[in-house]
């Protein structure tokens, strides 16, 4: 099991993603070339829910773009539903589904005829593919939009139509880069809701994002990266287990303060971090911590105690904030 | 990447196109060409005053000028085609990257639009040719209709190419260059307004290097019923070449643009 050669002959079955050594670099000349994954090994079991958290330019699309049989590996071993998708590139992709971040719809055709002409391009028959669409728009709350122009919809309801044509194949595999990127509030929870509902029909689901709430929310599983490197992988709770405290106590006073009020708060905590706008204290019970601040003296002019969460596990890791 | 052959799975896709469209399509190429035969053949021809042996084997100005003028619509009607509706679904609508995220190959993307291409330069070159059946220059029916299919050739002896070209443009800037320094020098000098002649030696053999001028000999000659073999043979390999690699070339710059 050494080699590269063992070690991808023996995926599993019901694997749906397997890389080592994952690696994907852009530009003509090795000298010039930018290297977006820098060798990264991941595996997603069927049915799982499995997230990509870092920020912009962390790899995450380009690995997707690897995943979803578009774009060529670099080196590294890349296996989709146990195929090759430099040899099995169509039937991989006959078999996923895929959101991009940029909705690619079309906008001057209905927004019916998008999902039955997507259809058509995996060869489903047209009777079929007018049923499935119609059961989709349902599906994802379009029903009565069925003849509007996409061009009239709002962003949430273009990210929920190309979610319904990701479908239209009824795909075991199911990717989504940055599903709520630019939604509001409300949209975005009526997509999570529907990503999922389709957990029950066992559909794997991987997506990436640069939200803590929704990687929560929707994985069972992530990965953060970083730089084109996984810095560490697990359940959200693992991640916030083993990478941070149980709570934290952010504490703000004026500004430019934070940085030479620090080593005085230094000992009441496992570790402090300082943000140009505020103190973040690592603590296993914030308000505890909190009291103790005040007992030296110190009242800020607002302090929150909340339980950790993702973004703390990446400032851990990383030293910076996730949304940059 | 894929041998399998997939296009055809895009037929709904153009024709849902098409049926946006074709209305348009038949009323504008039924007008212009009327406009054009009036203006050009019937007014301006009135002062021509030459014989068959100035103008190529025809008869009158109106019978010289008009299959030149379909051959050269047969041109114009691609470069709209294969500029901005390209960039546009490589960068404004993204349309293409839908199609490749489908078991779908960018061959099978390229062929199915050059196949809506040489449906829409059919369409306008049927509709071009019943208006000139009108005003009497036609010689033969099967003339008539070779001549035809030689519209779609020529349509996609330029299409291939130009989409080629405007695959690997980073943006439109470009296409006005091509449209006034290709597009319109090749309309205006490429025989199918006066005979090639006319250009003086090094011209006259520039000219008959360029493409449109291929497609307007031969069109002239079938229409005509004037038919040289030899010369219709090196038309038909001319501007088939330049059909076949203009495709490979597509392929191969769309594949570099949309496969990264």
């Amino acid at each position: 099991m050494s080699d590269a050669q063992t070690a991808s002959g023996a995926v599993p079955d019901g694997s749906m993603i397997h890389a080592a050594g994952l690696r994907k670099s852009f530009g003509a000349r090795p000298e010039s070339a930018v290297e977006a994954v820098k060798g990264i090994d991941v595996d997603v079991a069927k049915g799982e829910y499995f997230g990509f958290l870092g920020p912009n330019g962390a790899g995450k699309s380009s690995t997707m773009r690897m995943v979803a049989a578009v774009s060529p590996v670099t080196s590294g071993t890349l296996r989709i539903l146990g195929l090759d998708p430099a040899t099995d590139g169509p039937e991989i992709r006959s078999r996923i589904g895929v959101c991009p971040q940029e909705d690619t719809l079309d906008v001057e055709l209905s927004v019916l005829d998008n999902l039955t002409i997507y259809g058509r391009y995996f060869g489903l028959p047209r009777a079929e593919v007018r049923e499935r669409a119609e059961e989709l728009l349902e599906f994802v709350q379009l029903t009565e939009k069925a003849k509007a122009k996409v061009d009239d919809l709002s962003g949430g309801m273009k990210r929920r139509l190309t979610i319904a044509r990701s479908l239209i194949n009824r795909p075991e595999m199911l990717l989504l880069d940055e599903p709520t990127t630019g939604l509001d509030p409300q949209a975005r929870h009526v997509v999570w809701d529907r990503l999922f509902r389709l957990k029950q029909q066992g559909v794997t689901l991987v997506l990436t994002t640069h939200y803590m709430d929704e990687a929560e929310q929707l994985c069972d599983r992530l990965v953060v990266m970083d730089k084109g490197l996984i810095v560490a992988d697990g359940s959200p709770l693992e991640l916030i287990r083993n990478h941070s405290t149980r709570e934290v106590t952010e504490l703000r006073f004026g500004i430019g303060e934070h940085e030479h009020l620090a080593p005085k708060v230094e000992d009441l905590a496992e570790r402090v971090e300082v943000l140009p706008d505020r103190l973040l204290l690592y603590s296993a019970d914030g308000e505890e911590t909190l009291d103790k601040v005040r007992e030296r003296g110190l009242e800020p002019l607002a302090s929150l105690v909340r339980r950790s969460t993702l973004e703390d596990v990446f400032l851990r890791l990383t030293g910076r904030t996730l949304v940059d | 990447m894929s041998t399998t052959f997939l296009a055809p799975r895009l037929v709904d896709y153009w024709l849902t196109v098409a049926k946006r469209t074709w209305k348009g399509t038949v009323v504008s190429s039924f007008v212009v060409p009327f406009l054009y035969i009036v203006a050009m053949g019937v007014l301006l021809g009135g002062f021509v005053h030459a014989g068959p042996a100035k103008l190529d084997g025809a008869t009158s100005y109106l019978a010289f000028v008009a299959p030149g003028m379909v051959a050269a619509q047969s041109m114009t009607t691609v470069f709209g085609e294969v500029t901005y509706p390209v960039m546009g679904m490589i960068k404004w609508h993204r349309v293409y990257y839908s199609m490749i995220a489908t078991p779908l190959s960018v061959r099978d993307v390229v062929l199915a639009q050059l196949g809506f291409i040489a449906f829409r330069v059919g369409l306008v070159a049927a509709v071009f040719m019943s208006v000139m059946g009108a005003f009497g220059v036609f010689s033969s029916v099967w003339g008539v209709l070779v001549a035809w299919l030689v519209q779609v050739l020529i349509g996609i002896a330029f299409a291939a190419p130009i989409f080629g070209f405007s695959a690997g443009l980073k943006d439109e800037s470009a296409f006005s260059l091509i449209f006034r320094l290709g597009m319109i020098p090749l309309f205006l000098f490429s025989g199918a307004f006066f005979p090639v002649s006319n250009l003086g030696p090094a011209l006259e053999w520039f000219a008959r290097l360029t493409p449109l001028w291929h497609g307007v000999d031969l069109t002239r000659m079938l229409v005509l019923g004037n038919l040289d073999g030899t010369t219709a043979l090196v038309h038909v390999g001319y501007l088939l070449g330049l059909a076949c690699l203009g495709t490979w070339w597509a392929v191969h710059r769309l594949t570099r643009r949309l496969i990264t």
